[in-house]
């Protein structure tokens, strides 16, 4: 049997182009859903900066605070401390937070320490592999996973390790050092965290 | 045949009552294709006559799938989508809802025992060869459901809002962000924000709820027609077809699957009641494994679990993405060659060998180029696609393993003992000796898979038999 007999080309064509249209516009429909599921107005307002009071943080001790739902640590660093992040340099993968530096890195913390002040550091806790929250293990020694510890950060999701400047260490599963966020100190004993000091 | 010129339905099982039951039937009938469905799928689907024990995982399955379903309607009368009040919700289910514990925990356990029906009637597949031709697309639609079920625990596990559902669903989704270029963006459309919240927990719930199983069961639906359609394999791997009663066309080594297997599959769900009860009000935490402790704590954004894992059913994949490690890029790159060169070796074809060498050589740009951490979950994912390809991996000459040689064997039984060592190892913490042996295991894991085309040629099977043996 020939299919192609008796076909009427016009009116075939017709229903080709109203197909087309019909398809578009189904495909179309499908862009509102799927905007949808973008973040809110609401959800992208509460990006505001934060204040942290950190006037009460002793040398060697640690404090979080939360900025856009994540946390935020501050730590501050003991001269010990900062020995350490010195000869940590040959164990991390990224000494001179030279990768992905404007996402990571603001200009003003791109230094051996990843600070403005040295012995303030403040990083988002959160990992750069999956997005686990690592766990402050400060104090050198022998861990459980590794023998010759020198203080840092331990993510127990997945093992990546990260030194005193929230550097990653070589050959775990983090790619990147701890991001550090936009900030900047208003006075002794008070940061800004989510803004930066313009022209600074 | 138009509805109305059906012939009237008699029936003799309802006594006293057959010409009233019989009327209202042909009533039925001659407006709806009752009788032709029952028929067809039930009193004169002609099923293989040797089912074994693996063969009541499907009906189990299903079963479960109608448990979840009915407790699932059933929590979501008294469970909030919302993060202020999510945790506290489920706690009052469990305290203060009367039977609500008992409905919670069935769900709970039923997810769990779901995904053992589904591994062991994967598994029966595995043994007798179910997904080799002309049964490929049952295999593939089978692997949809899979892929379903997987997604219906992940958005399922967020609900209770406790740490290990918060958490989980953070590496989860942030697995969508290692995605190169795209991924970042991707995981926020996800979430509906920059990190897991409200906006998150409210979607999942109506993914759970009604997107999710809508597809499931429209999937476990086309599964059945598949079936349906080529007939049921069986343990030894021959076609009942091919002998077939010369008069009624029926084949010989069939039996109609009502009331044959509807009767053997009643008593599986009978023994499989005994157990699940048994768990549910016994161990429904089942020492950790279907309820995790950690999930017994609010959500809290800003503190990770001491130890995170995924829930067991998760565990295999979880282990591979952890086993890719800087150290373990040569391991790849060194696959990939071999790959290449063995493919190159076997196939004739100078189009297929150039495209080939060409994969390889984007691949190994891709080993250099693309961080660890990729690559990880690029590897996590084929290690669940790659069962997609089973049909056209498997070369061997027959289809149970009851015919085939000791390479299958072998190598079938590496394969379990890797996807259980990976399973224990993704329910630990990582230590550098448990990550070596995660690597050992997923390269075997690999191996299995990607050698088959070759092992299961090489193999010496024995010849099957004309028809089965009904052992």
């Amino acid at each position: 049997m020939n299919d192609d007999a008796g076909v009427n080309r016009g009116r075939r064509t017709l229903v080709i182009a109203s197909a087309c249209a019909g398809g578009a516009a189904a495909v179309a429909t499908a862009v509102p859903f799927a905007a949808s599921m973008l973040p809110s107005d609401r959800a992208k307002a509460m990006g505001a900066p934060v204040e942290a009071d950190i006037s009460q943080l002793a040398p060697g001790e640690m404090a979080t605070f939360e900025w856009r739902g994540q946390p935020v640590w501050v730590l501050h660093r003991t001269p010990e401390m900062l020995e350490g992040v010195k000869s940590d340099d040959g164990k991390v993968a990224d000494p001179k937070s030279e990768r992905k530096k404007d996402e990571l890195t603001p200009e003003y913390a791109r230094n051996e320490y990843r600070s403005i002040e040295p012995k303030y550091l403040v990083v988002v806790g959160i990992c750069t592999h999956l997005g686990c929250s690592p766990q402050a293990r400060l104090k050198a020694g022998p861990e459980a996973f590794a023998s010759d510890w020198a203080g840092g950060f331990y993510c127990p999701c997945h093992g990546s390790l990260f030194d005193l400047a929230g550097r990653v260490y070589k050959n775990k599963p983090a790619p990147d050092n701890l991001r550090v966020p936009p900030h900047t100190f208003l006075s002794e004993g008070k940061i800004l965290i989510g803004e930066d000091k313009k022209g600074a | 045949m138009a509805a109305a010129e059906k012939q009237p339905v008699t029936i003799t099982w309802a006594g006293p009552l057959n010409g009233a039951m019989g009327g209202l039937l042909t009533w039925i009938d001659q407006r709806f294709p009752l009788m032709d469905l029952w028929y067809s799928h039930l009193a004169k689907y002609h099923a293989p006559k040797n089912f074994n024990f693996w063969y009541y995982f499907g009906s189990l399955a299903l079963f479960v799938l109608v448990l979840q379903i009915v407790t699932g309607i059933f929590l979501t009368m008294n469970y909030k989508p919302d993060a202020a009040q999510a945790f506290a919700s489920v706690e009052y289910i469990m305290r203060e809802v009367p039977w609500g514990w008992w409905i919670r925990y069935m769900h709970s356990t039923g997810a769990s025992f779901f995904f053992i029906c589904v591994y062991l009637h994967m598994f029966r597949g595995l043994l007798y060869g179910s997904y080799r031709k002309p049964r490929e697309l049952l295999w593939i639609v089978g692997m949809l459901i899979f892929l379903c079920l997987m997604a219906e625990a992940f958005f399922g596990y967020l609900l209770p809002w406790g740490q290990m559902s918060y958490w989980g669903a953070q590496v989860i989704v942030n697995l969508f962000g290692a995605i190169p270029f795209i991924g970042p963006d991707l995981a926020i459309w996800i979430r509906g924000d920059y990190v897991v919240s409200d906006a998150t927990l409210n979607r999942f719930f109506a993914f759970h709820v009604i997107a999710v199983p809508l597809v499931l069961l429209a999937l476990v639906g086309a599964h059945l027609l598949a079936l349906h359609e080529v007939g049921s394999n069986n343990p030894d791997g021959v076609e009942i077809k091919n002998a077939k009663d010369p008069k009624t066309g029926i084949p010989l080594d069939s039996v109609p699957f009502h009331p044959y297997y509807t009767v053997k599959d009643t008593f599986g769900v009978a023994v499989f009641l005994i157990i699940f009860s048994i768990v549910v009000f016994f161990a429904p935490e089942m020492g950790g494994y279907f309820l995790e402790a950690n999930n017994f704590i609010a959500a809290d954004p800003l503190k990770t679990p001491l130890h995170i894992a995924p829930v067991w059913y998760f565990t295999p994949y979880y282990s591979i993405l952890r086993a890719i490690t800087e150290n373990f890029m040569w391991v790849l790159a060194a696959g990939v060659i071999a790959m290449a060169i063995l493919i190159v070796w076997s196939v004739k074809n100078l189009r297929v060998r150039f495209a080939i060498g060409v994969l390889a050589l984007l691949l190994l740009w891709g080993c250099y180029y693309f961080e660890p951490k990729v690559w990880g979950v690029v590897l996590m994912g084929v290690s669940v696609m790659i069962f997609f390809f089973l049909p056209w991996l498997d070369r061997s000459p027959v289809k149970s393993i009851r015919y085939k040689g000791p390479i299958t064997r072998i190598a079938l039984a590496l394969f379990l003992i890797a996807f259980f060592v990976l399973g224990y190892l993704g329910t630990q913490a990582v230590t550098s000796g448990r990550t070596l042996a995660a690597q050992i295991g997923t390269a075997v894991y690999f191996l299995f898979f990607f050698l088959m085309p070759w092992w299961s040629k090489m193999d010496k099977c024995k010849p099957e038999p004309r028809r089965v043996t009904g052992k």
